[in-house]
């Protein structure tokens, strides 16, 4: 892996104002995957998006991790139908 | 502008406390949130109405301005001019700091010119590290996405050069990365996420890779036989016609069809899909003929 996409836990941290003990707590509830480097613990650019995302729903909604999961698992859910009903459509052309 | 009733916003009364305002907010931001609402214009407007409410209503200095100007906005300059000497003061001791997670234009113009930008101090917990994602539509027609090809597109008064590849299906969406917002604090760029809606004004109707086409054909040829010129997407073709093809019996042209996405050199099918047309007036002579086949 490509050490430029990877974002240090600490120096995340230090930008979000958060503990390192609630990402920690992220990896251990499996809602995001931490790689280990030398004993440094990093983020991949592509894993942001979710991590900032599970910030938010957790810092403006109040959320737990439990609820955060099931909203992450549902959520997943919904943009698989949104793609079934685009393709759907797609195909409902055809018989227009 | 507008005055805006922050309190009719959270479905609050004026005598509302601190813990009444947060937890209305938090009730109607879960309702509305933009994570939990991807997509939804309407939710994503709604929340950051709740958000500015709660902006103004969950910061006692805040409240206080509203309360007291709210109604009579317009006086609430000469308060303003005051306030910011002081702010200007302040900031200066303590230096620039980050600002939250909304920009400038995601706050009503009521907002702007009552509380200015200095009243977001609320937000500054969540510094955006990584930059902000952008949505876009591109709109294109069918033959443009016959085969791949290069186009620029202007994002945010910036030109970007993309490939857009053969294939490509009516709604679905690409990431283009690294072309969203820019990242703060040296963090990394937001990504374009592009949609495509694409027009077909072609006589072929398309099922993924696969396309379909009606054909029609004369009732003799559909009798005896014949070769009938087709044109499909990629030209034209010659093709044999059965003696006795029936009315909607179907034919499949292999490889004549549109581009498989992201697999270069391979193409769905054709269908073609007979109509046969009787003929309406007839001569004389035709019905005489007619008149004898059926009597055969």
């Amino acid at each position: 892996m490509t050490k430029e996409y990877l974002i240090s836990i600490t120096q995340f941290c230090t930008h979000h104002q958060v503990e390192i003990t609630f990402i920690n707590t992220l990896k251990d509830y499996g809602l995001i995957e931490l790689i280990d480097e030398n004993d440094d613990y990093f983020v991949h650019q592509d894993q942001l998006p979710r991590l900032e995302k599970i910030m938010r729903l957790h810092h403006d909604m109040d959320i737990n991790l439990e609820g955060i999961e099931v909203i992450i698992r549902l959520l997943q859910q919904v943009e698989e139908m949104h793609n079934e009903v685009t393709s759907l459509k797609n195909r409902l052309r055809l018989y227009e | 502008m507008e005055f805006i009733d922050y309190y009719k916003v959270l479905g609050l009364t004026k005598n509302a406390t601190e813990a009444d305002i947060k937890k209305a907010y938090r009730k109607l931001a879960r309702k509305y949130h933009p994570d939990l609402n991807p997509n939804d214009a309407e939710a994503e407007k709604k929340f950051k109405e709740i958000n500015e409410a709660n902006e103004v209503l969950g910061n006692p200095e805040n409240r206080k301005k509203y309360d007291q100007y709210g109604k009579d906005w317009k006086h609430a300059e000469e308060f303003e001019k005051a306030r910011q000497s002081q702010r200007q003061q302040r900031s200066s001791q303590q230096g620039s700091q980050f600002q939250g997670n909304f920009n400038e234009g995601d706050f009503s113009d009521f907002f702007e010119n009552m509380f200015g930008g200095g009243g977001r101090s609320y937000r500054s917990r969540q510094v955006k590290f990584r930059g902000e994602d952008y949505n876009a539509e591109l709109h294109l027609d069918l033959m443009d996405v016959y085969t791949a090809h290069k186009r620029t597109l202007t994002v945010n008064d910036k030109n970007i050069r993309i490939t857009i590849p053969a294939g490509v299906e009516n709604g679905q969406t690409i990431k283009i990365k690294g072309h969203g917002g820019p990242g703060m604090g040296g963090g990394p760029n937001g990504d374009l996420y592009l949609t495509f809606v694409i027009n077909n004004s072609t006589r072929f109707k398309r099922d993924k890779a696969d396309l379909y086409l009606d054909k029609e054909i004369d009732l003799y040829t559909a009798v005896l036989g014949g070769e009938i010129t087709l044109e499909t997407i990629s030209g034209k073709v010659k093709l044999n016609v059965k003696p006795g093809t029936q009315n909607d019996a179907k034919v499949k042209l292999k490889g004549k069809g549109f581009p498989v996405y992201k697999k270069e050199g391979q193409h769905g099918d054709l269908y073609v899909t007979y109509k046969v047309k009787i003929p309406e007036s007839l001569t004389t002579e035709q019905k005489e003929l007619f008149t004898k086949l059926a009597k055969l």
